[in-house]
């Protein structure tokens, strides 16, 4: 338009732009939460492993001028996280959603402490691809200002989908997460494979962490994830542990917290509240849609502790 | 050095001078054994509300006979009430500082009422003669700072649309989205403020989105009322959108963008009242002051900032800093049309009308439900 301003076209660029910008820490936790929960075991930590990996990207970014370098050692301390989950969970008797919750409330609390004195500093951050070259509105560049993390997430999900049905190493995670006894039956560790499975989740939650501190917002801070980690384990059920669907289910739940600040600017400002909590409300909605109390939840890994 | 050149003359002075210094060291805190107690609800570096307070404690600390204690992250709950207690009880404070607005009511009171020796400062509160003797409120009028960020806003948008991203729609907050927009309007009659609250203190990614959308809305330059501007200001800068700060100096996380910004000048007044309490002073329980009383002040001018901005921001504000200018003087509408202060009335800082402000001025663009 003439002055500049797109009115009400702002919503759904605002909705499509925060799906893209909002989303990638909920695809990269929801994935590997995926991936550990098709192995039978449930991962509460990762909201712990979120925060911890983008206070680990902040400071080695700022330390070492590279924010690659970051976004690796994000996902190295979220791999160790998820290997110290899968070590207390193979002892015997322990409750792996008990250990998510304590491990949870340890990443958070250690990423405060050693992350007091990187709240000041600015560290370098992660570049963006200009994909809106085409547009000569300012906002819809704006919008499409894409960084590469995005991108791999979205790869990761088909190949996440490809690679459940038709790899050796899908079967196994899958055999491991239906039927542990077929899986010692056919000579495979049920325990090494979950203790793998557990710390490639938290490799792809602690980079979904460094994207928060890299990226969008892109600061550290304490306030950082407020809950997207614990959101993410959930938007799993909610996807069915299918990755594909992990995918879109990231997707609107970037898209509609971007909802309420959008409707705000163009004028819309009764209930913002309830606008922010459109991402909630859409959760309950289709959780109610598609529960029956007369079976378990469709396509949910039969060795999991809550459907057991 | 020649250790044989210190004489026993020498030697005398300097023990003589170490006793002075000890007998003094001890007197001064035998006079102000004082240990303090600060409160605050976030994370006392987050460059932004706590971090202000903080900055103030640290003034403290640095003063002789005073201890400090300091907790960070209390939520405004009960939790609020234990932590005071274990400050009095463990630590034997006997001066409180709890920071955040929504300690005061029940919370701060109800502490007072229990310890009615201790003294009680809360940051932002109302004191009324129905609360207990012991607690006051103080809080700075840093309005007064806003206006002249709005007019250094108001000269620098290109577009005429100035920005707020803000937490949730209590009166310090509107009041500081009000004169911000007053004083835009002052130097641009159609400047129009939009404003967005993300619901909370600190959301960080709702105020990353919150920037973002009105920055597609064709705003250019944007202020906050969040505990933490940084993401505010860092995102803002990375489009392109100039900046007002607010709580400290945020110039350093975005040189170029940073206009001004309205601060607090705790470190200024804390000191201020440990020596009233030390000399027997009482402290106001309504304890307020803007630029003039030095509880507020003005981050320095960037360099995007015109001459013309610069003369009438300077202007305005040697006349807040002498005391004879009012900021919210009426007539002054609301933004839907309603006079909520009428033609003639005057109200000065003080007022405490002002304090219950539950509505936008006109060229707000927003709502306060």
């Amino acid at each position: 338009m003439a002055d500049g301003t797109i009115g009400l076209w702002t919503v759904p660029l605002a909705v499509f732009g925060g799906a893209i910008r909002v989303s990638t820490p909920f695809l990269f936790v929801s994935l590997g939460e995926c991936i550990t929960e098709r192995s039978g075991r449930i991962n509460l930590g990762l909201e712990g492993t979120l925060i911890m990996g983008a206070m680990s990207a902040y400071g080695i970014s700022y330390l070492s001028g590279s924010p690659w370098l970051g976004v690796l050692a994000a996902g190295i301390t979220g791999a160790l996280l998820g290997a110290l989950h899968a070590g207390i969970c193979s002892l015997p008797r322990v409750n792996d959603i008990a250990v998510g919750i304590a491990l949870m409330l340890f990443g958070t609390g250690l990423a405060f402490y050693l992350g007091k004195p990187l709240i000041e500093p600015t560290a370098a951050r992660l570049p963006a691809i200009d994909f809106g070259w085409w547009s000569d509105v300012p906002q819809v560049r704006a919008a499409l200002r894409i960084n590469v993390l995005f991108l791999i997430g979205v790869a990761i999900a088909p190949i996440l989908f490809w690679a459940f049905r038709t790899t050796r190493w899908g079967l196994l995670i899958r055999t491991a997460g239906e039927s542990s006894d077929a899986a010692r039956a056919m000579g495979y560790s049920v325990l090494w494979i979950r203790l793998r499975a557990t710390m490639a989740g938290g490799f792809l939650a602690g980079i979904g962490g460094s994207f928060l501190s890299l990226f969008y917002p892109g600061s550290w801070n304490e306030g950082l994830s407020s809950g997207q980690g614990i959101t993410a384990v959930a938007l799993v059920i909610f996807a069915r542990w299918n990755p594909m669907l992990c995918l879109w289910a990231s997707l609107a739940f970037g898209g509609a917290a971007a909802l309420g600040p959008a409707l705000q600017s163009v004028g819309v400002t009764s209930g913002y509240h309830l606008f922010n909590a459109a991402p909630y409300i859409l959760t309950l909605a289709i959780m109610i849609i598609t529960c029956s109390p007369k079976r378990t939840l469709t396509g949910a890994p039969a060795e999991l502790s809550i459907t057991r | 050095m020649d250790f044989a050149k210190i004489s026993r003359r020498h030697l005398l002075r300097g023990s003589a001078a170490l006793t002075l210094g000890s007998v003094l060291g001890v007197r001064s805190a035998a006079a102000a054994d004082t240990t303090i107690g600060f409160i605050y609800v976030g994370s006392r570096d987050d460059y932004g509300y706590n971090q202000a307070h903080a900055q103030g404690a640290a003034a403290l600390k640095k003063m002789r006979g005073l201890k400090v204690v300091e907790e960070e992250k209390v939520p405004e709950t009960d939790a609020v009430e234990k932590t005071i207690e274990s400050m009095v009880n463990l630590d034997g404070a006997s001066l409180l500082f709890p920071t955040s607005f929504g300690y005061y009511n029940p919370h701060v009171i109800k502490m007072a009422n229990k310890f009615p020796k201790l003294r009680f400062e809360h940051c932002g509160g109302l004191w009324s003669d129905k609360d207990p003797k012991n607690a006051g409120s103080y809080f700075g009028y840093i309005d007064e700072a806003q206006y002249v960020s709005g007019i250094v806003a108001g000269y620098s948008t290109k577009s005429g649309k100035l920005g707020f991203v803000a937490a949730k729609p209590i009166p310090q907050v509107l009041r500081n989205i009000n004169a911000f927009t007053l004083g835009a309007r002052l130097a641009n009659p159609k400047a129009t403020t939009q404003v967005i609250f993300t619901g909370d203190w600190s959301m960080p990614v709702k105020e990353a989105e919150a920037t973002n959308s009105l920055i597609d809305q064709g705003v250019d330059v944007l202020t906050c009322h969040v505990d933490g501007p940084k993401t505010m200001v860092e995102n803002a800068a990375r489009r392109g959108a100039m900046v007002c700060g607010y709580h400290v100096n945020q110039s350093p996380l975005a040189p170029k963008a940073y206009l001004t910004g309205a601060e607090w000048n705790w470190e200024a007044l804390y000191p201020k009242f440990v020596k009233m309490i030390a000399s027997g002073e009482a402290i106001p329980n309504f304890y307020r002051g803007g630029l003039k009383e030095e509880i507020v002040k003005c981050s320095p001018y960037g360099e995007a900032v015109s001459a013309q901005a610069r003369k009438h921001a300077d202007d305005i504000k040697a006349k807040l800093m002498a005391g004879d200018y009012t900021i919210f003087k009426g007539p002054i509408m609301d933004n839907k049309g309603k006079t909520v202060i009428t033609a003639g009335t005057d109200r000065g800082q003080k007022d405490p009308e002002l304090e219950k402000m539950d509505y936008l001025v006109e060229g707000v663009i927003g709502a306060t439900s």
